[in-house]
């Protein structure tokens, strides 16, 4: 195994993307990740100095639409799908440790 | 009376009517998919009821439209208002929308009936659907062995007959791997040919809806249907698209078909067997083979697996147990997210949530992402220059036939080889489509791919449509 | 500058102001579903807004367009620009991630010039979506601490907002109210949104630092939750303080977010910046970019009406009254220059007009009731000297509680003649001898005892003598 990435960086990734993950995840995902990064290493052979980024398959710009109203969804029909809702809103277990 | 053009013909002629056909395919599902599993959820009262509209509009004399009572299987990944979509997975278990996808809404105004929700690898990502929450669809030509994937659901419905056709989404291959697997025509068109608005999003700027057919003439059928501009995807071209069906008969001759002579190794003796008959057929047929390279298509497969996972990372975020789908209670809400979130994604969604995260943090954008859309470039870039001396390019779809369940262990890169030529194209955002080609070892179904430039379906069509004439 | 703001030693302060507005669209930034403040709970909702699996962002032209008046009207650049997601949880942030602008705004490099002619450099003004609103169930006062759930209300969600990001060229708390008072005046006067501080649809948040001059800044703190003009310098001297107290008792400022408790007038800690915060923006796949022509932008501009600077010069000019003087500012505030001139167009004294306007029409809107033509009369006859100062208050007040009138005829039905000065001189000379203790004080240079004199020359007169012609007489014995 290379050590492109650590169980600590796989750990504190998990968190980010907030999954749950028990030590024995983490080593069995570290050894994977780290098994696939380094196949994706053959792009760090590749001179990509002068390439430009690409983030658009079909280039479009200015795409836009008038500020018209249409109609909404229905609460009901939306919060009856919702894990919990109260008052016409939904609800979720308190939130602490992570005021922004 | 097989195809789809028959099909709609007869309905809107009177002759057979919409409820009838659909009484069919309930009966064939319910003889056969308990062994094959390419539904999720079949619409049996929906279906029925869209069924009868088509027949009332028919016994009044008017169009119901092109598709008029041809069955659809849809992907379970595209929204279906009132109707579970689950993208096979237990975050999504049960959940309704409250709207359709603009495709959805496509076809049932062309007189279609959708009859189901089709498997897939959880949120499309696989290549054999046996990532799937709800388990694995099994092959109609050999139910020990895959379907492909992510699609399999949907390459199995049109090849046990489940529906006359069924719509797939393509991210990496997703549509073409399994339609060649299950021996039936798939197509990834141009990215932003079909509207993405209700198609759950696996990698955005990936992302495909395009069909399955028994035979090129339905695709592009359904095509023409489905395709051109939607006002809700900021990504759809603002264009009409040019008819599809209008140019299956205009034949090959004069046209350059590529051979890409750099392209990476590790298809199977069969499959390449299959490719090189394609090229004998297609030179009979009056077209010119000649030699391009695409250098960087060998790093498709790095760039995708860096630039998918990290759009789905984002993509998948919002799976969080608040609005809709599952939540496991916890003390409060980030203890909630992260309970909730190990609970409902399976592993191969996991490991590309963390792949995709990592590949996007602090520190390691650079390395990673950002070098992958730099990659990204250069893949399209080859592309197009091979555009200049080719009309349209020949590769095999998939490295072999349908493998056997489990065949690819635990090691997830095993897999993902499974995408090697479709992948580059969708990385490109041209088309490609996967062309049923005979048979390679055990009989079983190998499909030729054609790839081409951008918006140059009609070229595309017309190479697919002579490979099915020249097995006539 | 430090003495102006009360800093001990030769501290200074050091603030830039982040101030995010929603947009006065009809419908939200990415989906068409309405934009309205106060609507029942979750009832302005569409898939896009709740981050429903399948929903895509399109973009509303109109919250350009009002984002580009934005940054024209504080003279930034328009250019070219993308959107990025900034990816973080909370339960009022559906998709789990923003979508807004990074490395590419719409609007950079501008300034704002305060009334008194300072400069701050505007960094960026760029568009973003808001989030919905939590409120915490259970604990005490909405608080989050002690709550047992919160409840989530998508309705702002999506809504459209602008941040601009003022340089750190902020010097007194004093300015930070101009800037954010002049702020709010643009941004109402292009229509760009209503930028109600109490509403929240305008928001700021201070970054605040102190060091002493020829030093390089110091660590800086944000202070969010400013509710009001008044809490922007109240929160502000309140940190400044905390700061430099930490300093001096050879403590160090950490870099932190702190929440203003209007309450106890404190900031306290809200968190600490970690490495968590680790957005991992990337460039949104689901919109394309934008990039105004300049055709576009230009047609824009010149549908700009004049900023609230260009109309204070105007009626400056026209009134004699200083750019930044208090009637001038605030009747530019209230939109009511156009009325104070429309008296000048009218044969009226704008002059006069200003100061009733500004004393009288804090009530009425921009289009007060009382046709102009009534208050142009009413100034004629003040100038004119056929009323004094104090009857046409009298007029004006009846013209007000009428919704107009003919100013002359009110006069005449109240009896109002302004008495001429010689008969005026007799009533002083009698009212001097009336009041001698009076008259020695203010002999001896105590201006404030004419008072008592020109009181009794008013209480002799019924109030038809001309305050400034008694002035004038006093002055005039006095010698």
């Amino acid at each position: 195994m290379s050590d492109r990435i650590s169980a600590a960086v796989v750990a504190k990734v998990a968190r980010l993307a907030r999954l749950d993950v028990t030590a024995d995840e983490i080593e069995r995902m570290t050894v994977q990740l780290d098994g696939m990064l380094e196949h994706f290493a053959d792009i760090d052979a590749l001179d990509l100095s002068a390439v430009v980024p690409m983030t658009q398959p079909y280039p479009l710009v200015n795409v836009l639409r008038p500020d018209v109203v249409e109609p909404c969804l229905d609460r009901d029909e939306v919060l009856a799908a919702a894990p919990a809702a109260e008052d016409g809103r939904f609800r979720v277990p308190p939130i602490v440790g992570m005021d922004l | 009376m097989t195809t789809a053009f028959d099909i709609a013909a007869a309905v809107r002629a009177g002759t057979t009517t919409a409820t009838e056909l659909l009484a069919q395919h309930l009966a064939t599902i319910a003889e056969r998919d308990p062994d094959i599993h390419a539904f999720n959820h079949v619409m049996v009262e929906q279906a029925q009821a869209q069924a009868a509209a088509v027949d009332a509009t028919a016994a009044l004399g008017d169009d119901p439209g092109p598709l008029a009572g041809v069955t659809v299987a849809l992907k379970d990944n595209m929204c279906t208002r009132g109707v579970p979509t689950t993208c096979s997975s237990k975050i999504l278990e049960g959940w309704r929308p409250p709207y359709d996808a603009t495709v959805v809404d496509k076809l049932r105004a062309a007189g279609a009936v959708a009859i189901g929700k089709t498997n897939l690898d959880e949120f499309a990502m696989g290549s054999s659907t046996e990532n799937s929450a709800f388990g694995p669809t099994r092959n109609p030509h050999d139910l020990s062995r895959v379907p492909g994937g992510s699609s399999g659901g949907s390459a199995a419905a049109v090849a046990a007959g489940f529906s006359h056709v069924s719509l797939g989404s393509d991210t990496g291959g997703s549509i073409r791997q399994p339609a060649a697997l299950c021996g039936v025509v798939g197509v990834k068109p141009t990215y932003g040919y079909v509207s993405r608005y209700g198609l759950v999003a696996f990698a955005s700027s990936l992302d495909q809806i395009g069909p399955f057919t028994s035979n090129v003439a339905d695709a592009a059928l359904v095509l023409d249907v489905i395709g051109g501009h939607d006002p809700h995807d900021s990504t759809s071209i603002p264009q009409q698209h040019p008819s599809l069906v209008d140019v299956l008969g205009q034949g090959v001759e004069g046209l350059r078909v590529g051979r890409i002579t750099d392209l990476p190794p590790g298809a199977d003796p069969d499959v390449e067997e299959r490719l090189e008959a394609a090229f004998e057929a297609l030179a009979a047929a009056g077209a010119t083979i000649v030699p391009v390279q695409v250098p960087a298509f060998t790093f498709g497969l790095s760039a995708y697996y860096l630039i998918a996972p990290a759009e789905a990372s984002s993509n998948l975020a919002r799976y969080d147990g608040v609005r809709y789908g599952l939540r496991v209670e916890a003390a409060d809400t980030n203890a909630m997210y992260g309970v909730t979130r190990a609970a409902g994604f399976g592993d191969e969604v996991k490991r590309r949530i963390m792949l995709g995260t990592y590949a996007l943090s602090a520190g390691y954008y650079d390395a990673y992402y950002g070098k992958a859309l730099k990659v990204r470039r250069l893949i399209h870039d080859d592309f197009e220059r091979a555009y200049h001396q080719a009309d349209v390019l020949l590769t095999p779809t998939s490295p072999s036939v349908a493998f056997p369940f489990g065949a690819k262990g635990d090691n997830p890169f095993a897999m993902y080889l499974c995408d090697t030529y479709t992948i580059p194209t969708n990385l490109a955002g041209h088309p490609g489509m996967s062309v049923p080609y005979g048979t390679g070892a055990h009989g079983l179904p190998v499909g030729v791919q054609v790839l081409a430039g951008t918006l140059q379906e009609p070229t595309m069509f017309r190479v697919a449509a002579a490979l099915e004439r020249s097995l006539a | 500058m430090s003495a102006h703001d009360g800093l001990p030693g030769d501290w200074q302060l050091v603030v830039g102001l982040e101030v995010h507005v929603e947009l006065a669209t009809a419908t939200k930034l990415f989906s068409a579903s309405p934009n309205r403040f106060g609507d029942e709970p979750n009832t302005n909702i569409d898939p896009v807004t709740l981050g429903l699996p399948g929903a895509l962002p399109v973009l509303n032209e109109q919250a350009v367009e009002l984002a580009m008046r934005i940054g024209l009207a504080l003279n930034c650049t328009v250019q070219p620009c993308t959107f990025h997601r900034k990816n973080y949880f909370y339960p009022d942030m559906p998709k789990a991630y923003q979508i807004s602008q990074y490395d590419q705004p719409l609007n950079v490099d501008g300034y704002l010039k305060l009334p008194g002619g300072t400069h701050v450099g505007i960094e960026r003004a760029h568009m973003e979506e808001d989030a919905g609103k939590s409120t915490h169930v259970g604990g005490s006062g909405g608080r989050v601490h002690g709550a047992t759930s919160s409840l989530i209300d998508l309705n702002r969600a999506g809504v459209p907002l602008v941040e601009i990001v003022s340089r750190p060229d902020i010097r007194s708390a004093e300015e930070a109210r101009l800037y954010v008072n002049e702020l709010r005046a643009i941004l109402v006067a292009i229509g760009a949104s209503d930028a109600k501080m109490e509403e929240g649809s305008m928001r700021v948040d201070a970054n605040v630092s102190v060091h002493k001059p020829g030093t390089p800044f110091g660590t800086r703190c944000e202070i969010k939750n400013v509710n009001s003009v008044r809490s922007v310098g109240r929160a502000i001297e309140y940190e400044a303080r905390r700061q430099i107290d930490l300093l001096e008792n050879g403590d160090s400022v950490r870099q932190e977010t702190r929440h203003w408790d209007e309450g106890d007038g404190r900031t306290h800690t809200l968190r600490v910046k970690e490495d968590a915060d680790d957005y991992r923006y990337f460039l949104e796949p689901d919109l394309v970019p934008l990039a105004p022509s300049a055709e576009w932008i230009q047609r824009v501009h010149a549908s700009m009406p004049p900023l609230p600077a260009q109309r204070r010069e105007h009626l400056s000019v026209a009134t004699g009254q200083a750019a930044d003087s208090e009637a001038v500012v605030s009747v530019v505030e209230r939109g009511q220059d156009h009325y104070v001139l429309a008296v000048g167009h009218l044969g009226g004294d704008p002059g006069r007009a200003l100061v009733y306007v500004k004393e009288a029409f804090a009530e009425e809107g921009a289009e007060p009731r009382v046709p102009a033509i009534d208050i142009a009369a009413l100034t004629s006859l003040e100038v004119d000297g056929k009323v004094t100062a104090t009857q046409a208050k009298a007029i004006l007040s009846e013209i007000l509680a009428n919704g107009g009138g003919d100013a002359a005829a009110i006069a005449a039905a109240k009896g109002f003649e302004a008495i001429d000065t010689s008969a005026l001189e007799a009533v002083v000379d009698q009212a001097i001898a009336d009041q001698p203790d009076a008259w020695t004080k203010f002999c001896g240079g105590d201006g404030k005892a004419m008072g008592a004199i020109v009181g009794a020359v008013m209480k002799a007169t019924q109030g038809k003598a001309d305050g400034k012609i008694v002035t004038a007489l006093l002055n005039q014995k006095k010698g």
